[in-house]
Formats: structure tokens, C-alpha cells, sequence
């Protein structure tokens, strides 16, 4: 069957574009939801800020190796970041299967990782724009943060954060493949939900963890990758070479994600049932 | 007679939820048990937070802990209670809202039992046991006064809580695409109640620990357990007056709720 090769199929570049572009575009029309979404953001991004000075004052100015202004930029950039990554709740993809919708993205021309991800990108563009830097601006306007000082540092965060997002996509994606087995997915996005606070970094630095833990995380888990590493990379959290092994095991994790996002869904379609309707 | 008829549409309506819930099995244990672990987490942070510094606003781990657990007592109870109202923007959105509107229903129960979550309970229970477990920890001394404000700070939280649930709730009355807006204020008032007070800056604390009330559904009353006094300075007499916050929370949360009905023009669709 064709349609199994992702890649490389004449046009598909272009059309991966338009819908990119369509995502980008079905995202800008929520502008109300946007707003409320950004001034959220800056409202926890106050919260965490507070209680992460708060613990870097106990610790006499540096905790885990972060000092005040590197806590304030994660607070605010990963504040930011869980609108572009998309941290929470995605479930477009469970309940087209649940209504037996599905069915007509198999018939596109397009494999389905790749259709769903384009118009994710896309969406993970307007983010960038609005839902990202508002809270960023916020926060360099209320507290100081910590400015990258060597060069390199910017394309590397660039690229940091489109990896986060592919790892995220490819996560969301085989946590709603599971609808096809189970059909109600409340569960699976309750334990995700968990991992995403707590495991991507957003409650607290995984630097606080003990150490033992940390190798198991950042190599054993795709979570580090979609939102402390983008993060550690933008606050210049050890040597330059440390930036690019962080960017080298979120590229793997994109890798890995994608991968058994196509398997299981090859898997998947075969269970496909249509309910009809 | 009227009353019984309701009172059993209500319980039909959670029998049903309950019913479709547990129809997919795997779905449902991975649900109640990843609940469970994900109400511990906020008790985690604070723990983690610990490894790396010894004190929070000059406060210890076991301080900080008592704080925490009364806020997570009073949270879970709330949002057992009326947590499922921020479905109610969706119900707007989608035009869902007409059909309950229609119902000879009262909205409110309406929403809160058309989506009951079982699991929630269980945060209740599990809430509590950690709250048990941190005094045990802290052993006050215990006077009649402070067994009293063990057992009604997390009451008036949790009414503190729900008001500010019901009202946030309101806002897609108003503003239909209204997202996470009210989430700022219901689970940002659980964080913010999570830690002392202490450590926000000025106008901020001002807004959320005495605009919206959340300083007293933890802060005030942990102080008075643990008999330290304000390190910012408020008379020690604030630890009673939570239910004092939570009677006129209450009435402004049912007032907006009134005034957003009646706002109500359906989104047409």
C-alpha cells in the first residue's frame, strides 16, 4: 500500500504547506480563546515566578544550578511554551474515531501522521506568535530575565522548540490512537495529563529531582524533551556542548515518536470500526 | 411532591454518568488511579521544591506542608461539588445550554451532575489522609479552638473555592470563546493558596489573597494550628474569619450566576 510511506510522494511537500498554512489560519480565528489562553499563562507565570524566587532566595541565589533570573525565564518560557507545544488536551484525533469520522482521513492521499502533524505545526506557528510571546513580554516587563549571552544559542532554541513540538505531536497522537482499542480515552489523557505536568519540567525544574532520576527521565521518557529541554537550552543551562546534546535527545525522541506513530497506526487502521452514522 | 420527582431526575442523571463511565473498564482504573496520583502531585511539588532550598518564605517543609494540605482539602471538596461547572463554556459554545434551559431543572445541578466524575470523591478522601498525616506530623498542641478550625477552614475554602468556580464559570455568558480565562482564577487560586502568602509581591498577593479571598482558605488558619505569627504582620484573630469571606463569596458567586442567566442569548447554533 502507498499510502504506508509517509514521505516521499510528488506534491506532498506543497500540500503539507497549505495545510500548515490552514492550521495557522483555523488557530487565528479563536481570538477570544486566544486572549483568555495568554492572559492565563501570564497569571501562572506570576504564581510560579513568585514561588521560584522565593526558592532561590532560600537557597542563597542559585537552586540546582539556576540562578534567580535563569528561574524566572524558565517560569516564563515554559509558561509560554505549553500553549506551543500544546501540553494539554488534544483529543481532535480520539473523537473522529469515536464518531466513525476517521474514516475519511484514510482516504487522502496524505498519511495521516503526516496530515495531522502539518496542520499542527501550523498551529504551533500561531502560538509562537501570540501565545508565546505574550506572556514572555509580560515577564520581561515585570521581572528580570535571563538574556542568552552566546550567539548560537538562538537558531539552537529555534530549533529546540520545533522538536519539542514534533515529540509532543507524536505523543498526543499515540495517546489518541488508543481510542481505536479503547474507544473512551478518559484514562490515557488523565495518566498523559500527569505526565505532562510533572515529567516536561512545568511544575518545577527536573534539575530539583534526585539525581539517579534524571538519565532515567531525559533518556527513557520523551517527556524532558517537550518542554524542559527547549527551556535549558534558552537559559544557557551548562556548556554549549550540554545545548546540543539536550537538542541531539529531543531530535532522537522526534524520531522515535514519529516512527511508532506510523507503526501503531498501521496497527490501528486494521481495527478501525466504523459505527456508522 | 414536585421535590421528590426532582430529587430523583437528579439521581438518574448521576446514575447515568456513573453507568457510562464505568462501561469502559480500562478506561476507568487508569482514570480513578492516575486521578488520585495527579491531586498528590501539588503535596509532591512542595516537596520537591524542598530538595532545593530549606526554607519557602520563611517557611519550613512541614509549615509549608500544612498549607498545602488544607488547600487541597478545601479544593478537592469544591471541585467534587460544582468542579465540572467549567464544562459550561463548552454548553455555550455549543448551543448545548438551549436543551438544559428547557428542562424544568434547576441550570446549575443540571451542569454539575450531567458531567460527575466518581473519581473525585476519591481526591476527597485522599485529601484528607495527607491533611491527617501532616498534623501528625506537626502534632499542634490541640485546644477546643483549634480542633473547631481544622474542621471549618476546609469548609469555607471549599465554599471560597466553589464560589469562585461558579462565577468564573459566568464568563461565557459574556464572552463565548472565553477558553481557560476563569482557570486563572479557580486553579490559580489553588496554587496560589498552595504556598504562604508570603512570598507573592505586594499587589498581586493583595488581589488574590484578599480580593478574591484565597488567603483565607489555608494561609490564616495554618498560622493559627501551627501558633506563628503573620510575618506580615496581620492580627492573629483573620485564622476565624474564613467563614466570614466565604457568606458574602457565596452570595456575590449566585448573584453574578443570576445576572449571567438572564444575560443568556443562546449562540444560535
Amino acid at each position: 500500500m502507498g499510502i504506508d510511506v509517509p514521505w516521499p510522494r510528488p506534491g506532498t511537500f506543497r500540500t503539507s504547506l497549505a495545510l500548515a498554512g490552514a492550521g495557522f489560519r483555523r488557530w487565528a480565528t479563536y481570538r477570544q480563546a486566544m486572549l483568555a489562553g495568554a492572559f492565563t499563562n501570564t497569571i501562572f507565570g506570576f504564581l510560579r515566578c513568585s514561588v521560584m524566587l522565593a526558592v532561590a532566595g532560600g537557597a542563597g541565589g542559585v537552586a540546582a544550578g539556576y540562578r534567580g533570573p535563569q528561574l524566572v525565564t524558565y517560569v516564563w518560557v515554559g509558561q509560554g511554551l505549553l500553549a506551543v507545544v500544546q501540553l494539554w488536551g488534544w483529543t481532535e484525533l480520539a473523537d473522529r474515531v469515536r464518531t466513525g469520522d476517521v474514516q475519511s482521513d484514510l482516504l487522502r492521499p496524505i498519511h495521516p501522521v503526516l496530515t495531522y502533524l502539518t496542520a499542527d505545526l501550523g498551529r504551533a506557528g500561531f502560538a509562537m506568535c501570540t501565545r508565546f510571546a505574550a506572556p514572555l513580554v509580560v515577564g520581561a516587563l515585570a521581572f528580570q530575565l535571563y538574556v542568552p549571552h552566546r550567539l548560537a544559542t538562538y537558531p539552537l532554541a529555534l530549533v529546540s522548540v520545533f522538536a519539542a513540538t514534533v515529540v509532543s505531536f507524536g505523543v498526543r497522537y499515540l495517546v489518541n490512537l488508543t481510542s481505536f482499542w479503547l474507544l473512551d480515552i478518559r484514562g490515557v489523557l488523565v495518566a498523559w495529563l500527569l505526565c505532562a505536568n510533572v515529567l516536561t519540567g512545568l511544575y518545577f525544574p527536573l534539575a530539583f529531582l534526585p539525581g539517579w532520576l534524571q538519565p532515567i527521565l531525559w533518556y527513557g521518557t520523551p517527556f524532558p524533551s517537550i518542554l524542559q529541554a527547549p527551556v535549558d537550552v534558552l537559559v544557557e543551562r551548562g556548556t554549549a556542548a550540554h545545548q546540543l546534546s539536550i537538542v541531539a535527545v529531543q531530535l532522537g525522541w522526534a524520531a522515535a515518536v514519529l516512527a511508532l506513530s506510523v507503526l501503531v497506526q498501521r496497527r490501528a487502521e486494521r481495527r478501525l470500526v466504523v459505527q456508522g452514522g | 411532591m414536585a421535590d421528590r420527582g426532582r430529587v430523583s431526575a437528579y439521581r438518574a442523571l448521576l446514575a447515568a454518568q456513573v453507568r457510562a463511565q464505568t462501561q469502559y473498564r480500562f478506561s476507568f482504573w487508569l482514570d480513578a488511579v492516575s486521578s488520585s496520583v495527579v491531586s498528590l502531585l501539588d503535596i509532591v511539588a512542595v516537596l520537591v521544591l524542598f530538595r532545593a532550598t530549606p526554607a519557602l518564605g520563611g517557611f519550613s517543609v512541614a509549615q509549608c506542608l500544612l498549607i498545602a494540605s488544607l488547600c487541597n482539602v478545601a479544593f478537592s471538596l469544591a471541585d467534587a461539588v460544582v468542579g465540572n461547572i467549567d464544562t459550561m463554556r463548552q454548553y455555550i459554545r455549543t448551543g448545548r445550554l438551549d436543551s438544559i434551559l428547557l428542562r424544568p431543572m434547576g441550570v446549575l445541578p443540571q451542569l454539575v451532575f450531567g458531567d460527575f466524575a466518581p473519581r473525585r470523591l476519591g481526591r476527597v478522601l485522599q485529601s484528607g489522609l495527607v491533611l491527617a498525616a501532616t498534623l501528625a506530623w506537626i502534632d499542634p498542641q490541640w485546644t477546643v479552638g483549634r480542633v473547631v478550625l481544622v474542621l471549618a477552614a476546609p469548609l469555607a475554602g471549599a465554599v471560597i473555592f466553589a464560589s469562585v468556580f461558579v462565577a468564573g464559570s459566568t464568563v461565557a455568558f459574556w464572552f463565548v470563546e472565553s477558553g481557560e480565562f476563569a482557570n486563572a482564577f479557580t486553579y490559580g487560586g489553588r496554587d496560589f493558596t498552595l504556598y504562604p502568602i508570603s512570598l507573592y509581591p505586594g499587589w498581586f498577593r493583595k488581589v488574590f489573597a484578599y480580593g478574591l479571598g484565597f488567603a483565607f482558605v489555608a494561609y490564616y488558619p495554618a498560622l493559627a494550628l501551627l501558633g506563628v505569627p503573620d510575618p506580615l504582620g496581620a492580627p492573629a484573630a483573620l485564622a476565624w474569619c474564613s467563614p466570614l469571606v466565604a457568606v458574602p463569596a457565596v452570595l456575590a458567586a449566585a448573584l453574578v450566576w443570576r445576572v449571567g442567566v438572564r444575560h443568556y442569548r443562546s449562540t444560535g447554533s
